[in-house]
């Protein structure tokens, strides 16, 4: 055994399947399901795979091969475990849950394995960072999964995720409009006025000393309030329609752009601005050429921030009245009905949009802040 | 270095052109309505007079600023505290539930920070799952969080303080990992060669680099605080709160008190931020930071 350094995640993992050993069987045994010996066998593989796993991770192979081995060891049992169960929601017994705690110890130590790789290669490097994340993410729906399907849990309190799936698979179109309705009309209207909005006085503010040292303190105090009170005002002046989403939403956007936009003008360095002096570059000239670009990260915090407080602010203003239509409007009526799996349905498709808002806004930064140490990497 | 009149007066400047604005507002927002009123009722007023009354309607749809004030301080000022129209009173529910709410949020922030700075899987694995969580309109999921906890037997204060919670963790999550990787090499490699463990290098080094990024993070969590729990008493019809202020102002289009619960929570929030940053300008204080 001399070349075996066993990591302890994979000693624990290994503990942890002898221990599930004397706790069999897996699940409730069940006469109408499957014959006493299936469920054994099935359960030996499971505690076999976490064994094999360990030994071969603390042998003296290459970390590819191990991360291999680590990979279909943790999901093979994950998938045994799940199948054993089956749709018989709430039979599993403690061995279940001892063995998902081994199965998700292998998967730790497979994402410790994989951070620990260095790749030559860029594009290989990237995917890394990208697979150990992902690699989380995927565990989170899976303990989820199988916590929920292994102990009961009503599904009123908590779905799987596999049901919430299958929902959203279900109603596409009721998904659609609500997008539709939430993000096209109401958050993309009022997060470009308000974007452009707070640009513009930030514009001003910049211009004119005065207009900044009075709109500054304001600016600041307001960030602090709990602005997305304004919701049921909005409601009441602009009618039940995406407008008075919009104009939330603007409202929101409106003071983090400004702050920040603010804040970036003043990013440019006097070296650099004395130059422009010396060009005898008129105001303008300056602002476009240095001091606009000198600003565009903080410009573009301010749009990372504004892209999930529009979220917010407009699903927040359709909990105070709606057309029949809207993502707002789908919780607070399915949550009254019951219906958790569509709103669960209805959060992962926010998530998603509000991922993939966040996402666009970060790829534009990229493209247009190009030069910025934090983009460049030095 | 400017003088101080001459930092307050365009605070005030502005101010007063945002009240004069408002006062305009009033007017036009009300006009269509008195306007209806009067010509049902047969009255011709002067124009005086008609001004006057778009300014004091029992239900405007924009509350003239002086209506608002009237109504804070009534409801402040002149009601028992344990009167449930108080706004002490509601302040008083939002408060505490934004109050635990943040407790959570920044031990939680604070927790996965530490994570996050000393396991390198942590660090590969949860940070994009931290900047994603808020990408998740929380806000939106309030409801079912409130719904739910209420289904097995937990109401009141720790459902809000819960979204609070979540609300609050990011911003102290994301400042505390930049704040315990704010040593420099230099001052970690002097640790290296008094060949301090890690929990000493911890104590000493990084917690104390991290103190000015904690309070500015804190400032940030316990106004998002402020929101989740207010937003966390819309969902259920809350009987007590800022929140439900709003909601029943929604329902009986009471905009007075609308706007009376808006300036309760920006009082509650502009308090709470002012002791944050007291309270931080004063830990730096007794650390020996100069001033800057």
């Amino acid at each position: 055994m001399s070349g075996l350094r066993v990591s302890w995640q994979g000693a624990l993992a290994s503990c942890l399947a002898l221990v599930a050993a004397f706790l069999l069987p897996i699940a409730s045994p069940d006469a109408a399901f499957a014959a006493h010996g299936v469920s054994m066998f099935v359960a030996f593989m499971a505690i076999g795979l976490v064994w094999i796993a360990a030994i071969v991770d603390g042998s003296r192979v290459g970390p590819a091969a191990r991360a291999a081995v680590l990979f279909l060891a943790a999901h093979g049992m994950v998938w045994l475990l799940l199948s054993e169960i089956g749709d018989r929601n709430g039979v599993a017994r403690s061995s279940f849950f001892v063995l998902l705690a081994a199965a998700w110890l292998l998967a730790w130590r497979l994402a410790t394995v994989l951070s620990s790789i260095r790749f030559a290669g860029r594009t290989a490097d990237t995917m890394m960072r990208l697979l150990v994340p992902a690699l989380f993410g995927a565990w989170i729906l899976i303990i989820w999964e199988a916590v929920v399907r292994g102990a009961g849990i009503p599904f009123i309190l908590l779905p799987p995720p596999s049901a919430i799936g299958a929902r959203i698979a279900g109603s596409v179109p009721i998904l659609a409009a609500d997008v539709y309705q939430t993000i096209f009309k109401a958050v993309l209207t009022g997060y470009v006025l308000g974007c452009a909005a707070g640009f513009v006085v930030a514009i001003l503010a910049d211009r004119f000393l005065f207009l900044r040292r009075g709109l500054m303190p304001i600016g600041n105090m307001v960030s602090a309030l709990p602005i997305i009170g304004v919701a049921p005002i909005m409601v009441m002046w602009f009618g039940f329609d995406w407008q008075s989403k919009a104009a939330v939403v603007v409202i929101m956007t409106f003071f983090p752009m400004l702050v920040n936009t603010v804040a970036g003008l003043a990013a440019s360095g006097h070296m650099e601005r004395d130059l422009m002096r010396t060009y005898a570059s008129s105001y303008s000239q300056t602002l476009t050429k240095l001091r606009l670009p000198a600003a565009a990260p903080f410009i573009f915090n301010a749009l990372k921030i504004n892209s999930t407080l529009a979220l917010i602010g407009a699903i927040v203003a359709e909990f105070f009245g709606t057309p029949i239509v809207g993502m707002g409007f789908r919780i607070s009526t399915e949550i009254g009905r019951m219906n958790v799996d569509m709103v669960w349905a209805e959060i992962a498709v926010a998530a998603l949009a509000g991922s993939v808002f966040y996402g666009v806004v970060a790829l534009l930064e990229r493209a247009v802040t190009f030069w910025h140490p934090s983009i460049r990497g030095g | 270095m400017t003088s101080l009149p001459a930092r307050i007066l365009p605070v005030f400047a502005i101010l007063a052109a945002i009240v004069a604005i408002w006062y305009v507002g009033t007017y036009a927002l009300n006009a269509p309505f008195q306007r209806d009123l009067d010509r049902r009722a047969g009255e011709t007023p002067t124009t005086w007079e008609f001004i006057v009354r778009t300014m004091t309607q029992p239900k405007p749809t924009l509350p003239a600023p002086h209506q608002v004030v009237a109504n804070v301080y009534e409801n402040t000022f002149l009601r028992k505290p344990t009167s449930n129209r108080s706004l002490v009173y509601h302040s008083w529910v939002t408060l505490s539930a934004t109050l635990l709410g943040f407790a959570f949020g920044t031990a939680l922030g604070i927790l996965i920070a530490v994570g996050i700075v000393h396991v390198t899987t942590l660090d590969r694995s949860l940070m994009p799952w931290i900047i994603a969580s808020q990408t998740i309109p929380i806000l939106a999921i309030a409801p079912m969080i409130i719904v739910v906890l209420a289904a097995v037997g937990i109401t009141g204060l720790i459902p809000k303080a819960l979204i609070s919670t979540y609300l609050s963790f990011f911003p102290v999550a994301v400042g505390m990992v930049k704040g315990l990787r704010s040593p420099e090499a230099m001052h970690l490699d002097l640790m290296r060669t008094y060949h301090a463990s890690r929990a000493q290098t911890f104590w000493k080094l990084r917690v104390p680099a991290s103190v000015p990024f904690l309070f500015a993070s804190m400032k940030v969590a316990i106004a998002a605080s402020l929101v989740g729990a207010i937003v966390g008493e819309l969902p259920t019809g809350a009987v007590a709160g800022i929140g439900s202020r709003l909601l029943t102002g929604s329902y009986y289009s009471q905009t007075i008190d609308i706007f009376a619960a808006l300036v309760a929570g920006s009082m509650v929030a502009i308090l709470l931020v002012s002791v944050v940053g007291l309270a931080g300008r004063l830990t730096e204080k007794a650390m020996g930071a100069r001033p800057a």
